[in-house]
């Protein structure tokens, strides 16, 4: 495939120059490379700038409400395993109103990925902080600044055992586009957070401040102490590390813990129906 | 009561040589097997046979060794076998027979338990033989009751969704909607289902709604305030054209209420929850015999129409046991899924409101389906008259719908009528013939949309009663909008269920 394929002939309806149009960009070389057919596809989002961006991309698309994205796309890939499933959120969709699903998914490990844009700010609301607004970040509602200390997606994700945590920058649609074919290739639940700058809302996290508040790392991602220590990086002060944070193999997805895919992948819509079987069932309640 | 442990709890059985389904205040004959359970029973016991325990002494009590006789076989925990072991035989109950039951009753806690409580229900048996020195019951054994199955109201709802092909159920639990949980979840392995519990509700029914938009037919299952978490969803249900079945075991409210008690409060959180405006339809099954087809009934519903149906249940119902025929199965459910093609529109407009339903990896097309308001591709417009026509396809349903309803059950040829809904039928049933009075019932099944000749019906009554358990009358004030207004409302909103001798009382006194 090539990213053209998945192009949707249609009016962007985001900001000149926002950080989402290389997210969307590096999203289609990833399926391109996987050579992932649309229609195999599920795009799964909740609400936000970034709940747009499945109309922009030719696949299936599951658009549905603010935070509870996961709850749809998990069920989705329970339904039929065969399907790849990609959810995408904004930061304040996944981590504010969607943190328990967020939780709760990673505990399940379904095999879907979830691409969080975060910019540090609400976009679609015109400006709010978001929850992982910086301390000091000032808006029209957070009169003095923001006080609470940011959620830290990766912390949290390595420390309940995700397994595939990454951090991207939209800034570099190459280095993007690496981590999203192995964050869809992975096997299991990867929560990939990139950092994408508002040009509108937030004028602090700039391109120019988050190419000089990031670096690459290079360290084993299979060590989860280690992990945790990079994932702590960037909070109060120095840079926050990219790349592949966490990764651990070979744990089983919640749809091969559930019965009835052992030994059998047919999409659950198209078992059939037994009557005999409830006819069992129903002759079981006979008590004497 | 909504605790763990201990407490005072009381089952009422009913023996009959015909059959009995409702519940009565009366009690014949009581076992008492803790010193405050004639308290408890508030009321209720008068002229009543108390057998009581030994331990305590109760005043004009037949006296019996239960809890001794429990020790002496390895703990209080038999005094319950014991006990129904002494009912048996007062009831005339083969020994054999109860064997049978208590076997089948405790095959799956394994062969020593088995054999602890068959000794159980034996001692008791030979304390039955005291009893019976002192009263005589004589009940009419009907051999045709061999053919018949023991179920609850759960039982026969769970039956139902299975019949009606569902795939796939979340929830979070919440009494007393996880008894349905539970038996979805006991099954899911035989029948293909997938059971997952939720972190929480609006977890659980935007799970079914992924599920059902990736082709499974699937259940959420809840109780008031859970589903008040619930709403957002419905309405997205309703915006992306997706089938969802919606299990509601109805318990008093507001808030969380009485959690371990009944009300029929909840019909009018059905009714108008979630933003906008979209068809629904509500099904309210009154009894065990027809719950299955009810359940079953509502997949199809939700699957020809892409909409969300509501079972409305309530404690009463869904804790409710009796032996019955083994419900009749119907056909195989029809599905409505396409396979899509290039250029495939997900919201097309037709005639009916209804597109043809594709799902995703079935087909070259790709399925589009959006919460904010969107074209035939699904893709987000504000078009405003593509907006209007949008409004316009997902309403139109509901006049279809309108002609597709289960029709209310009549009983009686009278020119007064009692009307009821939900699980009401057999209290309100049985009340009429026990009091030999000339009225009728007329029994909802379905109580939203209503069939299109409900106010022809209910007008060819003189006079009318509504009777339904809670405070406001909220099906009452549904009828009145349709056009009806009944003469009389009868309303229970204290936790508990009618009983026949309370609706019996009701008729005396305001309907003759």
């Amino acid at each position: 495939m090539r990213p053209e394929d998945y192009d949707m002939n249609v009016e962007i309806a985001w900001c000149p120059g926002c950080g989402n149009f290389s997210i969307l960009r590096a999203l289609k070389m990833a399926l391109a490379d996987l050579d992932i057919l649309p229609e195999r596809l599920v795009l799964v989002s909740g609400i936000g700038q970034a709940g747009k961006l499945p109309q922009y991309l030719k696949c299936n698309h599951f658009n549905g409400l603010h935070g509870r994205s996961l709850p749809a796309a998990v069920a989705i890939k329970a339904t039929n395993p065969q399907l790849t499933v990609i959810d995408v959120s904004g930061d304040g969709c996944m981590y504010g109103e969607g943190g328990n699903h967020l939780i709760h998914n990673i505990r399940r490990n379904p095999d879907i990925t979830t691409i969080v844009h975060g910019n540090m700010v609400y976009g679609l609301t015109k400006g709010q902080a978001s929850p992982t607004s910086q301390p000091g970040f000032r808006t029209p509602v957070q009169v003095q600044g923001v006080f609470e200390e940011p959620f830290n997606p990766l912390a949290v994700a390595v420390a309940l055992g995700a397994t595939f945590v990454a951090r991207a920058f939209s800034g570099d649609v190459e280095r993007t586009r690496d981590i999203l074919v192995e964050a869809i290739s992975h096997h299991g639940y990867a929560l990939v957070d990139i950092f994408q700058p508002c040009v509108t809302f937030n004028r602090v996290n700039t391109f120019q401040w988050f190419r000089e508040h990031t670096y690459y790392t290079d360290h084993d991602p299979a060590d989860r102490l280690l992990a945790l220590e990079k994932s702590l990086e960037g909070y109060g002060g120095g840079r926050f590390p990219l790349g592949v944070i966490y990764r651990v193999e070979g744990e089983r997805t919640f749809e091969e813990n559930l019965s009835v895919y052992h030994g059998d992948a047919t999409p659950l819509w198209r078992r059939s129906h037994d009557p005999d079987k409830l006819k069992r069932l129903i002759e079981s309640k006979r008590m004497v | 009561m909504s605790r763990v442990r201990g407490g005072e709890n009381s089952t009422l059985i009913r023996v009959s040589s015909t059959p009995v389904r409702a519940f009565i205040e009366r009690v014949d004959v009581l076992f008492a097997l803790s010193p405050g359970a004639v308290e408890h029973m508030d009321g209720r016991v008068k002229d009543t046979l108390v057998i009581a325990d030994e331990e305590f002494h109760e005043e004009g009590a037949i006296s019996l060794p239960i809890m001794g006789e429990a020790e002496k076989l390895g703990g209080r925990i038999f005094a319950n076998v014991v006990a129904a072991g002494a009912a048996a035989n007062l009831f005339g109950v083969r020994e054999e027979t109860f064997d049978e039951a208590v076997r089948s009753l405790f095959e799956r806690k394994g062969p020593d338990i088995v054999e602890a409580d068959l000794r159980a229900g034996r001692k008791g048996y030979e304390l039955g033989d005291e009893l019976r020195e002192h009263l005589e019951i004589s009940i009419e054994p009907q051999p045709s009751v061999r053919e018949h199955v023991v179920l609850n109201g759960t039982e026969a709802v769970g039956i139902g969704c299975i019949a009606g092909g569902c795939r796939f159920m979340s929830s979070y639990p919440m009494t007393p909607s996880t008894p349905l949980q539970v038996f979805i979840s006991e099954n899911a392995a035989e029948f293909d289902m997938v059971f997952e519990q939720a972190e929480d509700e609006i977890a659980a029914i935007n799970m079914c709604l992924g599920a059902s938009y990736a082709g499974a037919r699937s259940l959420v299952a809840t109780s008031g305030s859970g589903f008040a978490l619930m709403e957002e969803a419905v309405g997205l249900a309703g915006m992306i054209e997706t089938p969802v079945v919606i299990y509601i075991g109805q318990r008093p409210g507001p808030a969380v209420g009485l959690p371990t008690r009944t009300a029929q409060e909840d019909l009018n959180l059905a009714l108008y929850a979630g933003p906008g405006e979209f068809p629904r339809a509500i099904l309210a099954p009154g009894k065990l015999e027809d719950a299955p087809e009810i359940a079953a009934h509502a997949f199809n519903l939700a699957d020809r129409y892409q909409i969300p149906v509501f079972l409305l249940s309530d404690q009463y119902l869904a804790d409710l046991y009796y032996d019955l025929p083994s419900p009749q199965i119907g056909e195989e459910p029809s599905y409505h899924i396409t396979r899509t093609w290039e250029g495939y529109r997900r919201f097309e407009f037709t005639a009916d409101g209804i597109s043809p339903r594709g799902i995703p990896g079935y087909g070259s097309g790709t399925v589009r389906v959006d919460s904010d308001e969107h074209d035939e591709e699904g893709l987000i417009t504000e078009d405003l008259d593509v907006r209007r026509r949008m409004v316009e396809k997902r309403n139109l349903r509901l006049e279809m719908l309108k002609d597709d309803t289960l029709k209310p059950e009549v009983y009686g040829d009278n020119s007064s009528a009692l009307i009821c809904w939900g699980s009401t039928y057999w209290l309100v049933r049985e009340a009429i013939e026990s009091s030999g009075a000339d009225v009728s019932m007329v029994h909802f099944s379905q109580v939203y949309p209503l069939p299109h000749d409900t106010l022809e019906l209910l007008e060819s009554f003189d006079r009318t009663a509504v009777v339904e358990n809670n405070y406001r009358g909220q099906f009452a004030d549904l009828l009145k909008l349709e056009g009806f207004e009944a003469d009389e409302r009868f309303r229970r909103y204290d936790g508990m269920p009618f009983s026949v001798e309370g609706v019996a009382g009701f008729i005396e006194e305001v309907l003759l």
